[in-house]
Formats: structure tokens, sequence, C-alpha cells
């Protein structure tokens, strides 16, 4: 079993956010970063999969060098090797396309993607790489069991579960369920130790169509303080929502 | 205890300084003491008990002899990592630094350094794993800050030592299965001997009743006519230098851990007050509190500027004792004044176990006190500096 897990290396969800360039670049100045969460569950489920069934787990990145001390985690957390495709990943289906090359050139039984990013959430990587692919595409996916080449899934939607199968090779963008949170893995000091000699390939980005472009960002509004009114008080109440609040 | 929310203060983009390896040790170090030490170490501390269910993990992040060659059971890192570590591990609570403190420089560095390769292939792998706990004796009742005047003594008795006396305030005595114990022979020169747990007339009695370091087990090292097989000698050092040579790496990592600690209560007060409303406003706005939160962070600066030079000096064997004095004296003397002004902060609530703050203050009046005391530290200093010698 090979498995492909994408990484997005996002701000730790701590981080102050802040824009530089006219509002149209984002201030990485001490921002730590992080693998993208829903990625994280993905790497976790991988990893069981590897020590259960046996096979390898790559891990992928398309990012600059910035990025690499987050695949080195992902190393020291258990996976065998890295790919980091050196480009400014700005465009979700040039992101797609960069992957996709990966994939047809290394035979993957299955890749697994976060369902989006915390930082951009666009949300569109996994299904783009699957059509470029022809694969199939399970999104929002939390539950995964694999038997031979086919594939048991679960897929959150609006209020509750859908079970679904499909063979592979298969493309899923996965969340919390795939692995509990408790189940993420600390790197320890073995994994750190053995992530020092794992390779970590950095390839060119192949010619590949940025289909959009970002004009500028804006935050939302500062949230405004709280007041605290007695429950019994409800004549002021109104009477603020109507002359402070303005909404009634 | 409420959610850990600890963000570590970077003032001076220090982390620039440091390697990707630096900062995946440090940050798998933080995600560990948030998982499993920030969620039970109020309440270990105000029940004054060890949470030993920690060792194993502690082993596994490779806080047990860090710089350890592989071969032996440690990680291999440098010194810079081994004092990251210090500081994640005491950013949650100066007691279980301690542990690690006293595992790695004071039992591993000694067997390394000083002893047989039989000595290091049979214990340093155990004490790496956390299957050992180790202890280390030097302090004597009389013999504190002159730990030369020592009297626990041994006798050769041909096929074995015979080791007589007692070591006090030490930290993990109460269940470590061995000891590096510091002793005279009968011509008066120190040597380190490594004393197992069962070996007769060997008992460590706990010290009860500790205002400071309640999370971490101290107590003595009592000897009454031990026999002590003769390769339990350390065979590759002897005289004061060699349990001083343990010390100058457990004070590094002093001044590494007690940084970690101010970190904490600097960023603990530092988000209080920017919460708590007095007079309409966050307390954050008042003059005094920034006076206060912006020497806290000079400070901090300053310190992890000053640790990070030592870790470069160190790596490159060049640190001098003098050094790593003015480094532990500062640093520990910096976490304690910021730990009494963020508690200040928080009022009322600084006195209570909600938050971290009185605790790393508590904890570290032992730390200010062991391992060479604020005043001998400036001592030192001062005769470095002079060439005068102000102990005698």
């Amino acid at each position: 079993m090979k498995v492909l897990v994408c990484i997005s290396h996002v701000p730790d969800t701590t981080s102050k956010i802040n824009f530089t360039s006219d509002n149209k670049e984002f201030d990485k100045n001490g921002v730590q970063f992080v693998i993208n969460p829903y990625d994280e569950f993905g790497l976790t489920r991988a990893i069981w999969i590897k020590e259960k069934q046996g096979g390898t787990v790559t891990v992928l990145n398309v990012g600059k060098a910035e990025t690499e001390p987050t695949l080195r985690k992902a190393l020291a957390i258990g996976a065998d090797d890295a790919i980091r495709i050196d480009a400014e990943p700005t465009d979700a289906f040039y992101v797609a396309q960069q992957i996709a090359a990966v994939v047809k050139e290394n035979n993957y039984d299955l890749v697994i993607a976060g369902r989006e990013s915390i930082d951009y959430n666009g949300g569109q990587v996994p299904g783009m790489l699957a059509a470029l692919l022809k694969w199939p595409f399970v999104n929002g996916c939390m539950g995964l069991e694999l038997d031979g080449n086919k594939a048991s899934l679960i897929r959150e939607i609006d209020g509750g579960k859908e079970k679904l199968s499909a063979s592979l090779p298969l493309v899923i963008g996965g969340q919390k369920g795939l692995v509990e949170e408790k189940d993420l893995r600390i790197p320890n000091m073995r994994g750190i130790m053995s992530a020092r000699t794992k390779p970590l390939n950095v390839k060119d980005a192949t010619n590949g169509d940025h289909r959009t472009s970002v004009g500028n960002y804006e935050k939302p509004a500062p949230k405004s303080a709280v007041k605290m009114i007695d429950a019994d008080n409800i004549e002021e109440l109104v009477n603020l929502l109507h002359s402070e609040a303005k909404v009634i | 205890m409420s959610t850990d929310l600890f963000q570590s203060p970077d003032y001076y983009n220090i982390d620039e300084l440091l390697s990707e390896e630096h900062i995946l040790v440090r940050n798998a170090t933080r995600e560990w003491v948030k998982k499993d030490v920030s969620p039970i170490i109020e309440e270990y501390a105000q029940k004054a008990e060890f949470p030993k269910q920690l060792v194993k993990g502690l082993a596994e992040i490779g806080a047990f002899g860090p710089y350890i060659p592989e071969e032996y059971g440690g990680a291999g890192l440098d010194q810079i990592s081994y004092g990251l570590m210090m500081q994640e591990i005491e950013r949650g609570d100066s007691g279980v630094r301690s542990t690690c403190s006293v595992q790695s420089s004071l039992v591993m560095y000694p067997i390394y350094a000083y002893g047989s390769e039989e000595q290091r292939k049979k214990y340093l792998p155990k004490l790496a794993s956390g299957e050992y706990l180790g202890s280390f004796g030097l302090t004597e009742p009389d013999f504190g800050s002159n730990p030369g005047g020592m009297v626990t003594n041994f006798k050769d008795k041909g096929d074995h030592y015979l080791l007589n006396g007692s070591k006090m305030w030490i930290s993990n005595a109460p269940f470590c299965d061995v000891a590096v114990v510091w002793a005279k022979n009968e011509e008066g020169r120190i040597h380190g001997l490594i004393v197992e747990r069962g070996m007769e007339g060997f008992t460590t009695p706990e010290t009860h009743n500790k205002w400071s370091l309640r999370a971490s087990a101290t107590g003595e090292l009592v000897f009454d006519n031990v026999k002590v097989p003769k390769e339990n000698l350390l065979p590759n050092k002897s005289g004061l230098g060699a349990p001083l040579g343990c010390l100058d790496s457990a004070r590094y990592g002093i001044a590494w851990g007690a940084l970690g600690a101010a970190m904490d209560c600097y960023d603990t007060a530092l988000r209080y007050s920017k919460e708590r409303v007095q007079f309409d406003r966050p307390i954050a706005g008042f003059q005094l509190q920034q006076k206060k939160l912006a020497e806290m962070i000079t400070e901090i600066t300053k310190a992890q500027l000053l640790v990070w030079r030592l870790g470069k000096l160190k790596n490159e064997k060049r640190a001098t004792s003098a050094q790593i004095s003015m480094a532990k004296r500062n640093n520990v003397d910096m976490a304690l004044k910021i730990a009494r002004e963020a508690r200040q902060m928080l009022g009322g609530m600084g006195i209570t176990g909600e938050y971290p703050i009185m605790r790393h203050m508590m904890n570290l009046e032992s730390v200010v006190t062991y391992e060479g005391t604020h005043d001998i530290h400036l001592l030192i200093t001062g005769m470095d500096i002079t060439g005068e010698n102000a102990f005698k």
C-alpha cells in the first residue's frame, strides 16, 4: 500500500493575522507554522494503515523552502519520505496540477489530503486532483477502512453520516474522525532522530495554470466590548438594542 | 486547571538563530508538556506527589540524556536542543525539570564522562529509557556550599568498598534505582560511586513538608556500612572537579529551565491583564501594569540571548564554569522576580492554583538555592574577574 499524504503548511491557530503590501499578502513575520490540522488527521490515519497493513507513507507539500520544517515534523511523526514541490501555492488548480504530476509518476494507491486548509479554506485541491487523475473522490471523510483494493468510507453530511464504498486508487479529503485528536502523535526522540536521515526530495514545479489571482484581503471588523445586562432588566436590554446597537 | 494557552514570547525573533531540528525538538516538547504535564501538574503539586506516569513520556521525548550519544541510548542532540527541552519542561514545572536535570546531567553525564565502558553499557540505556531513575549525592547536612568538606567516606576492604555517611536535599532520592554518590577515600580524595537500591545499609528517607518543588520527590541518601562492589567506582576522574563538572552541565540546563518558568509567568500575566477589567478598562492599559510587563519581556529577551550564546559556546566546548554560573544566577533571579511581579498583577487570582504563577514562584525559591546558591554564583563571577578567592 503506497499512501501519499498532502500536507499544507499553515499558521498556528493562535497566530495574529495581518496583511502587508496593501493587504495583498499575508504577513508571515513572527508567525508559527504547523501541519494543517485536517491533514494531520489524515497523516495519522496513513501511519496506522502502514503499521497495520504495511506499505509506505509519503508526505508532499507544494511550497518554498520555508515549509521544510513542517515536512520534517511529518517525517518525525512517522512518514517514510517527503517531497517538496518548489513553488508558491497561490492557486488551487495550479497546486492540484503539481500534485497530479507526482502521483502519475509514482503509482500511489491512496492520496489523503485535508478537506481544506485552515489558512485560505479553499477546499478545492483534493477534488481538482481527483478530477485530473480521473480517480474517485470522497470529501469530508471521517472514516476509512481498507480491504484489498476496496475502501469503506464514512463521509460527513448535513446532520448525519453517509457510508460509501470505492475502489482504489482513490483521493480523500479527510477530517477529524479518520482519527481522533487524542490519537495525534507528538514526535518522539526516536522519530526526530530517524527524520534526520529520511529523504526529503525537492522537485521543480511542472508547467501549470493559475486560474485565480488574489485581489486583496480584509479582516473582519474587530469585536466590540461585551456588556452584561441583568436577566431581570429587560427594559434596559431593549433600550440598548434600540439606542446603542440600533438593531431594533 | 484551565486549558494551557501558553504562547512563547520571541521579541527578538530568536527562533531565527535556531536550527530546524532545534525548533522541532522544542515544539515537540512543548506539545507534550501541554498534553501531559499542564493538565495534571497543579493537582500533583497540591498533594505533594511526583507524577510518576510522566517518566515514560519524558523518556520518549528524549529528556533523559538528550546529549548522550545514541550508542548508549541517548539522542545525540546538541546543547541548545538540551536547553530548549529544559526550557519547555520547566515552563510546565520546575520539579519535573529537576527530575530531568538530575537524570541527565548528574547521573548519566558522570557515568558517561567518568565511567568505564562496562558502566556506560550497564546503566545508560536503562537511564535513557526511564527504566532506571537516578539521583546524585553531593550535598551533606553540614556541607552545602562547601562540598569539599564532605564527611561521607569509603574504605577499601579488598574485594569491595565500605561506604558510610549521608547526603541531604537529594532530588529523586525516595524512588531512585541508582545513585551517583561522592565520597572521600582513605586519603581524603573525592571519588564517585554508583550505589544501587537494594544494597544492604542503603536507605532513602523522604523529606516532607516542602513549600517548593512539591511535584518532585526530595530525600536523603543514608549509607550505613554499605558494601559497594569495586567495579562501581567511576574510574576516570576524581577530586572535587568531578562532581563540579556535573554541576556545570546541570546549571546550564537550569539557566534554560528558569527561562521557561519566567515565560509562563509573563505569558499568563500578559493574557490576564488584557482580560481583567477594572475602572472600565483592561488593566493592561494602566501604566504600572505596562511597566511590569515591559520589564519582564526585556529581561526574558536578554536571558534568551544569554543562554543561546552559552549554548553555542558549550557546543564548541568553550563554555567556562564561570560563564555557566553567570547564566544560572542571572536567569533564575530574573525568573523569580518575574514570578513575583506576575503574581501581583493577578491579584487574588495569582494566589490560587487556577494559574501557574505561585507554583512557579515557590519552585524557583529552590532553584535559586540549589546547584550553587545565588550568592555563591556571584562569588564565582567575582573570583573569575578579580582572581581573588572570596570563599575563604
